[in-house]
């Protein structure tokens, strides 16, 4: 059984909010859940599916279910694969309408990072087996993630310049969007000018810190039928993890290089042919790496591929994070993957800021990692078109 | 901005205790002793890291737990500016062994380090439990 063509995005939200210090983050998901309601053009309790990750308060889907009046559910979903979660959700949620175990899915994602008591802590749970042999060493995300940028220069040559071409792209995307936590357009020369955070990763490498969040409607292509929105289909998934593997870590590539294979045999379709990708950028070195991993380019290539504005919209090749990513933009409860989706579904619809819109963008696909790409994550791709 | 520019590791940061548990006690018991211990599979002659009570590749519990030379090469690293205690270096070592280990670069030049430099095991104490296994430059 594929997903292909069994199920449809029609409502997207993305809070506003990048700083909330009068809501509760249960506040933020219901918000994020009402938004995506109004845009999909339908009530609460149409909701039959839900699906959240380890940012909603509480026990699993429930709490949140019950907080939020969810009374018709009959299918839920938890699964944490971190910032990814979303991406990997509507996977899911594909796979359950295309059984018949529910028609309208719900995701959220909400937090307060910024404001609040910090994100979800995902892995670094003292009972993990690999616990006593990783948090003695102070790993964090910055420094776990930088080291695959170590490596990455040593064996292919890949520069600081480069990277930080990456960072120059989202902030011509961020300029244009209203909302965006860091709206100045910034310079290679800039980049490289911020202070070091974890060698070889600058601040300018890092992505934001903000509270808000987003959520998603999926449903049954009859339920697509009858709403007042453009149709934006699923047609191809992979999800995949990649760990340390028993002390055979390779740090030069992520799970991309299998979840996306998996994505693009499903929808039939080649990475040439994407018109739009939302790909998933807490450093970006996650850019790099994930951009070859998905066969943009090929393995090693990818500090020439994004160099020279190659990421920028209506510039180069490959139009990228057009809201200005988590880079600039927005990276609630410290996980992006939903606001991957939203901004696909934005360029699907021809909802995309005008400057950043791409022509006719009829292909679009949506990519995240989450976890750490230094020891273990897990990828979720997603393509999606417009019908 | 050098990427290098400070010399020390702080003693300051204090080295979380690691969570001992039934499986791994006696890896702990060895890192009192100043040993290393790593997995070796009977069944199929692989190496692995951290050890555990069953191979990871092949999934025999045909496994023992073999001492580690201590010596090793850098496979990658960062250096952490990031750190009220000042700056400190996570790294990946390849053992002589073969398995890659999470670790810190400790009591080193962090100017001197870089990947494939010879590195060798030093333990330190950690804060109310067993001593931790970490590198530094050879
Ligand atoms: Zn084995």
């Amino acid at each position: 059984m594929s997903i292909k063509g069994k199920a449809y995005v029609m409502g997207a939200f993305e809070h506003p909010t990048r700083e909330a210090p009068d809501k509760s983050t249960p506040q933020l998901h219901v918000e994020c859940a009402r938004g995506a309601l109004e845009d999909a053009g339908l009530t609460k309790d149409a909701i039959d599916g839900y699906f959240c990750a380890g940012d909603a308060p509480g026990f699993g889907a429930m709490s949140m279910a019950d907080y939020m009046g969810l009374r018709n559910l009959r299918h839920m979903d938890s699964t944490e694969t971190g910032g990814s979660s979303y991406i990997l959700h509507v996977d899911h949620a594909a796979e359950a309408i295309a059984a018949g175990k529910c028609s309208v899915a719900l995701i959220t994602l909400a937090g307060k990072p910024r404001t609040g008591s910090g994100g979800p802590r995902g892995g670094g749970n003292a009972a993990a087996p690999e616990a006593a042999f990783e948090m003695p060493y102070g790993g964090t995300t910055h420094n776990q993630y930088a080291m695959c940028a170590t490596r990455h220069m040593h064996e292919f040559g890949t520069t600081s310049e480069q990277l930080a071409w990456i960072k120059v792209a989202a902030s011509h995307h961020a300029q244009w969007n209203s909302n965006a936590f860091l709206k100045d357009v910034v310079t290679v020369d800039e980049v490289l000018a911020s202070p070091m955070i974890a060698t070889p990763l600058h601040r300018m490498d890092c992505c934001v810190v903000t509270d808000g969040g987003g959520a998603l409607i999926v449903t049954s292509p009859e339920i697509a039928k009858q709403l007042n929105r453009p149709k934006v289909r699923v047609i191809g998934a992979g999800e995949a993890p990649k760990g340390t593997y028993g002390g055979k870590v390779d740090l030069t590539y992520s799970g991309a290089a299998w979840s996306g294979p998996k994505a693009f045999a499903e929808a039939g379709v080649k990475p040439g042919d994407i018109k739009y990708a939302s790909i998933y950028d807490s450093f970006t070195i996650t850019v790099l790496m994930q951009i070859e991993d998905l066969g943009f380019c090929k393995k090693g290539e990818g500090g020439r591929f994004v160099a020279d504005g190659n990421l920028i919209s209506g510039v180069g090749k490959l139009p990228f994070n057009t809201d200005g990513g988590g880079l600039c933009n927005n990276h609630p409860t410290n996980r992006g993957g939903i606001t991957k989706v939203i901004e696909a579904v934005r360029q699907l619809r021809g909802e995309a800021h005008p400057k950043v819109q791409v022509p006719n963008c009829d292909l679009a696909l949506a990519h995240g990692t989450g976890g750490s790409l230094g020891t273990r994550h897990g990828s979720a791709t997603l393509i999606m078109e417009r019908e | 901005m050098s990427q290098t520019d400070e010399k020390k590791a702080p003693a300051e940061r204090k080295i979380f205790a690691p969570v001992v548990n039934e499986e791994t006690a006696k890896f702990w018991k060895a890192a009192e002793e100043g040993k290393l211990l790593y997995g070796w599979c009977l069944a199929c002659n692989e190496p692995h890291y951290f050890p555990r009570s069953f191979c990871p590749f092949c999934f025999s519990t045909r496994v023992e737990w073999r001492e580690a030379s201590g010596e090793a090469r850098v496979y990658s690293y960062s250096i952490m500016h990031r750190s009220p205690a000042g700056p400190y270096t996570i790294a990946y070592v390849e053992l002589k062994e073969g398995p890659r280990v999470l670790t810190n670069l400790v009591d080193c030049d962090f100017k001197k380090i870089a990947i494939d430099a010879p590195a060798k095991l030093v333990f330190k104490p950690s804060d109310g439990g067993a001593p931790v296994p970490f590198f530094t430059l050879a």
